[in-house]
């Protein structure tokens, strides 16, 4: 054994540390948690780090799962050694290549971070569901339970891939290993080198196609000879436990860890015994400890090789002591019997129930911790308990509470496990403040360069924009098995005081745990500015409370809004887990380990802030009683129904965990139109309309990306009823009267604090050009008057739609936003783009979302965006997949259409009992504009009317059905990712359809949802994930494709750049009765830059040619106009221009400045060419009188 | 005929030198300007501000928005290894024109802060820069920021960065001091080798439409030379350092005019993104046309021989001279 080096990484890393040594193509495609994977892999290869072959593997992003799988096949065909990485859908997809590789006995490893799968709603979460959902490929299933075995197992499996030529899964769970932090012990080359046999590897590359020894594979073959073919198969399968168990064997001889199939773990003479495999494992085995130190005798079966079910092995590791076995399984088999696992236990057993060296034991067979629900000490002891019953619960479930089926085991939820050795802090943090970040750091410093174990843990917020995140951290002396979130901390450090307000944070402090405040006040007042609660913990457990001003630190410190370092050199300063001066002196080491390579100034500037905490930090005197009356905010504010209350409150305060089955609306059905009760306040300064400034342009509205910015045009009578501060001025336009009123008005409480509208304000303050007519300002001032004046402004009557031009921008701003308040990033620049289709056809929309950015801020729990107008009607959204979209929305068309010529046919036959009139006014009712659609559902009203005294089965049915008789609008909306790549097949064919949809895509030329991947809208010189060292191909002009049909209405659009062709587009392409689709250029954190200047970087964008807008319109062509307009003139500025102001592009000057400049070369080539492409195609349509 | 001049300690063949531009930025052009005669190259500069700035931004985008959403813990690819993070490319290029060119080559530093420069001009040098030139343009905008402080700013700048080198150094100095000449003799002091005198490199404009204050390049003509041949006719042969000219030197006559009021090298930039590196030769002809027809020698002969000390008009450097002029503009 080589000396023991050890590192701190979370499982992903730790997988692909291993699977790029021993790889030589590695075909990905992102999807969370597995994603990091490929990060890594790809960032390991762009380094020109080698495999133990000598070699530096291939990293692809293919443009799916199953492409992935594919090439993955392809390249094990060819004799490569090859392998991927993915998760819950992603794995669904791999499927059918699945079943090849496995059918030809072609070793590989897929190394999968288990998830959820998409049911009644997705998860990004851990459980076993897609692991289990592709048993039947033939792929051998190896689970690791944590970091470390999720390294090793690595190897193992590839080691025993090439000896049984068997396919192996491995997995792990999802978030709880993928992204937990740990100190492992890190395997050198040395031992991949002896683990991995160099014959197996040539044998794998002979059975590889070649035309030097052709041989023919994948034949099709006939009922004679393929069962036997299937069945030849069998002794591969039948020894590849045995080559496994070898594989461990040797692998143990090499590192010092010893695994089995089935590690049994407990009492010698346990009689209850718990089998499962995953992280949930290693908490079970802290638990096992507990109990038999309370004199209990229980156990545990580690399932590592969960198929092929190794019968003899596991018979052989359960104790002969044992009666009652309690199987768990990760996963649901809805109808099914029991879930897999069971199955197999329960089989092995029932097989062998006439040799078995014990009685036959009692088994049952329970669900637990599905979308990584906690799974604790407490709850397994509730098992164990069941076990002891002399009837217990079978196909239970455990951590929820069924009160539906009532198949919950009940627990003590007060119930925590001690651990003296270990210190546990939890840390709370706002995303942006670098808290986890510290947090990874402060266990690579104890992980590293100390003895002691450490292991941190991570749980994000379900908004992209002002999330809290949490910190587990655990240190001790002894491995760490907790699996589960810190239950009782030792330090509890709060980096953002307004949590405190909120929630209810220290309840989880154990008496005399260290309490680290960062505030804004000083000492003298800091006690006293807590809730009520809060000092009530910290008197009643007599809590050392520290405080400091990071934020003023941190500024003094230049380190603008990143309290990261300053709060990490606190907790080392007070919490004691290191000798203070050693702490300090490790941090700055840290630093200069981190920060080195982007130069002294960094380095220096941190340093600088380490030294400024040490002298800003202080400790805060508790007195004897408290003084607080503040409580705690309640979470959600407004008038809404019970469930909103209940349940969605309920999750807004971090309280989901204790909802019940009964609870939950059982196919995955939500009501719309619930952001609006959860006022988040997180926008630390938020716009204030100056009238006399202002020009009424409403370019501010149509901007906002949270719609918390809305104008509107009112009778001057209704000023009297106005709130203090409430302010309009005499309202601009033909369309207005003398007393009409114009106003804006600002919902501060959901403002994230963007300041896109102050960048987008045409208006200047004449005496002070600083100011516009729209300015930031602090919020807290505002928050109450601002609220009070957002009430009034919402009570006020709205302009009839019908008297608006929607085609005109400023008109159109008019309109309700019936998408608002998203979790979307400040600043984001997709979300103009919906919620401007929500003003436009929102009332009559049918939303199929891809999944993505905009299925997140669209569709994530508690609260969602898209709502309902007055009159009850609104945007009905869903989201089915990610790959499927475009067909997803088309399925909506297809039954609206049959659901209307269904109301129609009937109404037909309903004539002679109807006016005749009406239902010629129907049928033949043009409705191509606001006006024509409100006569149509006028009509509606007078025919449901009538309908109701018709006394006739096809009337009742037709009442059912006649609003389909008024126009609805079918949206298909999803990101570049989705679009250029993964549902590019089908949104070709959706083109290709000649039906009425309208498909828009928020172009953010990468996947944004997973962190910035590549996609094939990534523009030429971009870094991103998979393209580290900047993209060098063109990007795909999807506009120029979808032309290619002629039928297609076409629109490319920059809000940035043209806001009133954007709207035109949007108009003119729900118009087109045919399918449509416009491409909008959405800025995105991704780019690295400030976003409040979104809009600039898209007119930039669209400047440089980069980003040419245009609309095609094939209705035109009938009309004998030119289809073709062109909203751009070409490129005005120089490239560099547009890309040197984003950190996207700018970095690769930094990185490699040959490439760089390349890519301008090519970048500016390419805007040529479009520029070309697009006047051609103008050229070309002119009508021939024109021409 | 000799045209050759001593600058920095340098013979030059000629007293042109061109000055820090978008034209001394790439070898090939550097190149153009050797073969057009040019007899020095400063290279442009490297802006202090412009690398922490972009380090800053770096820093920050590369970390902001992570470690906030669970599915994307950050948006950009991290651990990616940056080569030109701290001017590497810069200090390549200086390498690769130092290989390619005969010429002295000057590296030239634009910044205000005494900390910074001092790592940078050590690698200038350690790059191969035969000289290097410092531009300290500090534009205060603090009514309680006092003369003097500033006017120690620039002298410890200058001392700071002379510390870190052994090759020449030239500091570029503009007339916007309450006395420029004592100003250049404590820069001198302070350990610069040279002196250049320009005038203000950018100008300030309005934009009516936009409503904004613009800044925009002082593309000079000879017009501009006036403060540049004041302030090197005072100092000539009063402070034991080199002198250089820039502002406004775009025809040999300018360059004449410079020389005799006491320059040993002129320097050019506008003239040359006007009308290309081919104007050097024109320049060049000019000089020796004038020369020739004068029955000049040398360029050494006729160094200073309008200076402040030499002239047969030392009013006209002085403040009277404005009364002088109006005079003779009303007659």
């Amino acid at each position: 054994m080589s000396d023991r080096l050890f590192i701190t990484v979370d499982g992903n890393e730790a997988v692909a540390l291993v699977a790029h040594k021993i790889n030589e193509v590695i075909a990905i495609y992102p999807i969370t948690p597995s994603s990091p994977m490929g990060e890594f892999s790809d960032l390991y290869s762009s380094k020109g780090e080698k495999n133990i072959f000598g070699t530096i593997p291939e990293v692809y992003e293919m443009q799916s799962e199953g492409g992935a799988s594919g090439a993955v096949h392809g390249a094990l065909q060819t004799g490569a050694l090859t392998t991927t990485f993915t998760a819950s859908q992603g794995l669904l997809l791999m499927i059918p290549n699945m079943y090849k590789i496995a059918g030809e006995l072609t070793a590989t490893v897929f190394h999968v971070a288990a998830r959820s799968l998409a049911m009644q709603g997705l998860s990004i979460f851990g459980d076993h569901q897609d692991v289990m959902g592709v048993r039947q490929t033939g792929f051998a299933l190896l689970a690791s339970n944590s970091v470390q075995e999720a390294h090793d197992f690595a190897l193992i499996s590839q080691a025993a891939t090439l000896h049984s030529r068997i396919p192996f899964l491995h997995f792990f769970d999802g978030f709880r290993t993928s992204h937990e932090v740990s100190r492992i012990e890190v395997l050198g080359d040395e031992v991949l080198k002896a683990m991995i046999d160099t014959d197996l590897v040539e044998a794998h590359r002979k059975r590889g196609l070649s035309p030097e020894h052709p041989v023919l594979r994948g034949t099709s073959q006939n009922p004679d000879v393929y069962f036997q073919g299937r069945e030849s198969v069998n002794s591969y399968y039948l020894a590849l436990p045995q080559i496994l168990q070898q594989q461990m064997d040797k692998f143990a001889e090499l590192s010092g860890r010893h695994y089995r199939l089935f590690d049994y773990i407990g009492d010698g003479e346990a009689t209850r015994i718990l089998v499962l495999m995953g992280s949930g494992a290693e908490t079970v085995e802290e638990s096992v400890a507990y109990l038999n130190g309370q004199g209990e005798k229980v156990g545990l079966i580690k399932v590592r090789l969960a198929l092929p079910f190794a019968v003899e092995a596991f018979l052989d590791a359960l104790p002969k002591s044992v009666e009652s076995i309690a199987v768990l399984d990760r996963t649901k088999e809805p109808g099914s019997v029991g879930e897999p696992l069971y199955h197999d236990v329960v089989t092995a057993l029932f097989e062998r129930r006439d040799t078995l060296p014990f009685a036959m034991p009692t088994i049952i067979g329970g669900r637990y911790g599905l979308s990584s629900k906690e799974f604790t000490p407490a709850m397994i002891i509730a098992i164990y308990d069941e076990l002891a019953k002399a009837s217990p619960k079978n196909h239970f479930t455990i951590g929820i509470e069924d009160d539906v089926t009532f198949t919950s085991l009940l627990y003590d939820p007060d119930f925590v496990l001690e651990n003296p050795t270990q210190f546990q802090a939890v840390f709370y943090g706002l995303g942006s403040d670098g808290t986890v970040g510290a947090n990874k750091n402060s266990i690579k410093i104890i992980g590293t360069e100390t003895d002691h174990y450490a292991q941190g843990y991570f749980v994000y917020d379900s908004k992209k924009s002002g999330s809290m995140t949490i910190s587990h951290l655990r240190f001790g002396i002894e491995p760490i098995h907790s699996t589960y979130l810190i239950q009782k901390a030792d330090f509890l450090g709060v980096h953002q005081a307004v949590f405190l307000e909120k929630l209810d944070l220290l309840e989880i402090a154990k008496p005399g745990a260290v309490f680290l405040l960062n505030t804004p006040y000083p000492k003298e007042e800091a006690w006293y500015r807590l809730p009520r609660v809060a000092q009530e913990h910290i008197i009643a457990k007599k809590l050392k409370f520290y405080a400091i001003d990071a934020y003023r630190v941190a500024k003094a410190s230049q380190m603008g809004a990143r309290i990261n370092t300053i709060m990490q050199t606190c907790f080392f300063a007070i919490s004691g887990v290191l000798p203070k001066e050693e702490a300090i002196k490790k941090i700055k080491g840290s630093i200069q380990k981190t920060y080195g390579k982007k130069g002294d100034q960094i380095v220096q500037m941190n340093y600088d802030a380490v030294d400024n905490t040490l002298e800003n930090l202080f400790e805060v005197e508790v007195p004897s009683h408290i003084s607080s009356t503040l409580e705690l905010h309640s979470p959600l504010k407004g008038k809404f129904d019970p469930f909103v209350g209940e349940v969605i409150g309920a999750i807004t305060a971090y309280k989901g965990d204790t909802l019940r089955v009964s609870q939950m609306p059982p196919d995955g059905t939500w009501p719309t139109g619930t952001s609006q009760y959860e006022k988040r306040n997180i926008g630390h300064e938020v716009p204030v309309w100056d009238r006399d400034t202002c020009i009424q342009c409403n370019k501010c509205v149509s901007a906002c990306p949270h719609s918390v910015i809305r104008s509107n045009v009112f009778d001057a009578s209704w000023m009297e009823g106005a709130p203090e501060g409430f302010v309009a001025k005499k309202a601009k336009g033909k369309k207005f009267g003398e007393n009409d009123l114009f106003t804006i008005s600002v919902a501060v409480e959901d403002c994230t604090g963007c300041a896109l509208c102050v960048e987008v304000c045409p208006a200047k303050n004449k005496s002070q050009t600083n100011l516009k007519a729209i300015n930031m300002m602090p919020q807290f001032p505002l928050r109450e008057s601002g609220s009070t004046q957002w009430d009034f402004f919402l009570s006020l009557p709205k302009i009839e739609r019908a008297l608006l031009d929607h085609d005109d921008l400023k008109e159109s701003q008019f309109l309700e936003p019936l998408f608002e308040f998203s979790g979307a990033c400040p600043g984001c620049g997709e979300t103009p783009y919906v919620k401007l289709v929500s003003q436009l056809f929102g009332d009559r929309m049918v939303v199929a979302n891809a999944t993505g950015c905009s299925s997140i801020y669209g569709g994530n729990l508690p609260t969602t965006p898209w709502r309902k107008n007055d009159q009850g009607r609104g945007p009905a959204w869903s989201n089915s997949l990610f790959e499927d979209n475009a067909e997803f929305g088309l399925g909506f068309r297809l039954a609206i259409d049959n659901h209307a010529d269904h109301a129609k046919s009937l109404l037909e036959g309903l004539q002679p009992k109807l006016c005749a009139g009406l239902v010629e006014d129907i049928l033949q009712a043009p409705q191509r504009d606001e006006k024509q659609i409100n006569a149509q559902r006028e009509r509606i009203v007078i025919l449901k009317h009538a309908l109701e005294a018709v006394d006739d089965a096809e009337a009742k049915t037709l009442l059912e059905l006649c609003d389909y008789l008024v126009k609805k609008s079918v949206w298909i909306i999803g990101g570049d990712g989705w679009a250029y790549d993964i549902g590019y097949g089908g949104l070709d064919h959706v083109l290709a359809s000649g039906k009425n949809v309208n498909i828009l895509v928020l172009d953010t030329q990468v996947y944004s949802n997973t962190g910035g991947q590549q996609s094939k809208a990534t523009l030429t010189g971009a870094v991103a994930k998979f393209a580290a060292g900047g993209k060098g191909a063109v990007p795909k002009d999807l506009a120029a494709m979808a032309i290619n049909y002629e039928n297609v209405y076409v629109a490319k659009v920059a809000m940035g750049a043209n806001d009133q062709a954007t709207v035109k587009a949007f108009i003119e392409a729900e118009r087109y009765d045919g399918p449509s689709i416009i491409i909008a250029y959405s800025h995105c954190v991704a780019h690295g830059y400030d976003l409040r200047y979104g809009f600039d970087q898209q007119k930039r964008a669209v400047d440089s040619g980069l980003w040419p807008i245009f609309r095609f319109n094939p209705e035109r062509i009938k009309e004998g106009e030119n289809p073709m307009t062109l909203d751009s003139k070409g490129p005005k500025i120089d490239v560099k221009d547009f890309m040197y102001r984003e950190t996207r592009f700018k970095m690769v000057e930094k990185m490699n400045h040959t490439a760089a400049g390349e890519f301008l070369v090519t970048a500016a080539h390419t805007a040529q060419t479009l520029h070309k492409r697009y006047v051609n195609l103008h050229e070309y349509y002119k009508p021939s009188e024109e021409v | 005929m000799d045209l050759s001049t001593t600058f920095l300690g340098f013979t030059l063949k000629n007293p042109l030198i061109a000055s820090a531009s978008p034209l001394t930025a790439s070898l090939e052009s550097i190149r153009k300007l050797e073969d057009n005669g040019i007899a020095a190259v400063i290279i442009h500069s490297l802006f202090e501000e412009e690398i922490n700035r972009e380090l800053r931004q770096i820093d920050h985008f590369l970390h902001a928005n992570s470690e906030s959403y669970a599915e994307a813990l950050s948006y950009l690819p991290a651990g990616v290894d940056f080569e030109n993070i701290q001017a590497e490319n810069y200090l390549k290029e200086i390498m690769r024109v130092k290989a390619a060119v005969s010429i002295p080559v000057i590296a030239s530093l634009n910044g205000v802060s005494a900390g910074g420069w001092a790592k940078y001009a050590k690698k200038l040098q350690e790059a191969g820069a035969d000289a290097l030139e410092l531009n300290i343009t500090y534009i205060p905008t603090s009514v309680d920021m006092e003369g003097p402080t500033i006017e120690q700013m620039y002298i410890d700048t200058v001392s700071t960065v002379k510390k870190h080198i052994s090759i020449p150094l030239n500091v570029k100095m503009n007339a916007y001091f309450s006395n420029p000449a004592n100003m250049a003799k404590r820069l001198v002091e302070a350990g610069a080798d040279g002196l250049t005198i320009f005038d203000n490199p950018s100008r300030v404009d309005v934009d009516l439409e936009l409503l904004t204050a613009l800044r925009q390049a002082n593309i000079t003509s000879s017009a501009s030379l006036s403060e540049t041949l004041r302030w090197c006719a005072i100092l000539y042969n009063k402070l034991g350092c080199s002198l250089c000219a820039n502002t406004g030197i775009h025809s040999g006559q300018d360059v004449l005019k410079a020389v005799m009021s006491g320059a040993d090298a002129t320097a050019l930039a506008s003239v040359l993104l006007l009308h290309g590196e081919g104007e050097i030769r024109n320049i060049l002809h000019d000089l020796t046309s004038w020369m020739q027809e004068h029955e000049y020698e040398s360029i050494s002969q006729m160094k200073g021989s309008i200076s402040l000390s030499h002239t047969d008009n030392p009013s006209a450097y002085e403040r009277n001279s404005y009364m002088h002029a109006l005079q003779h503009y009303r007659s």
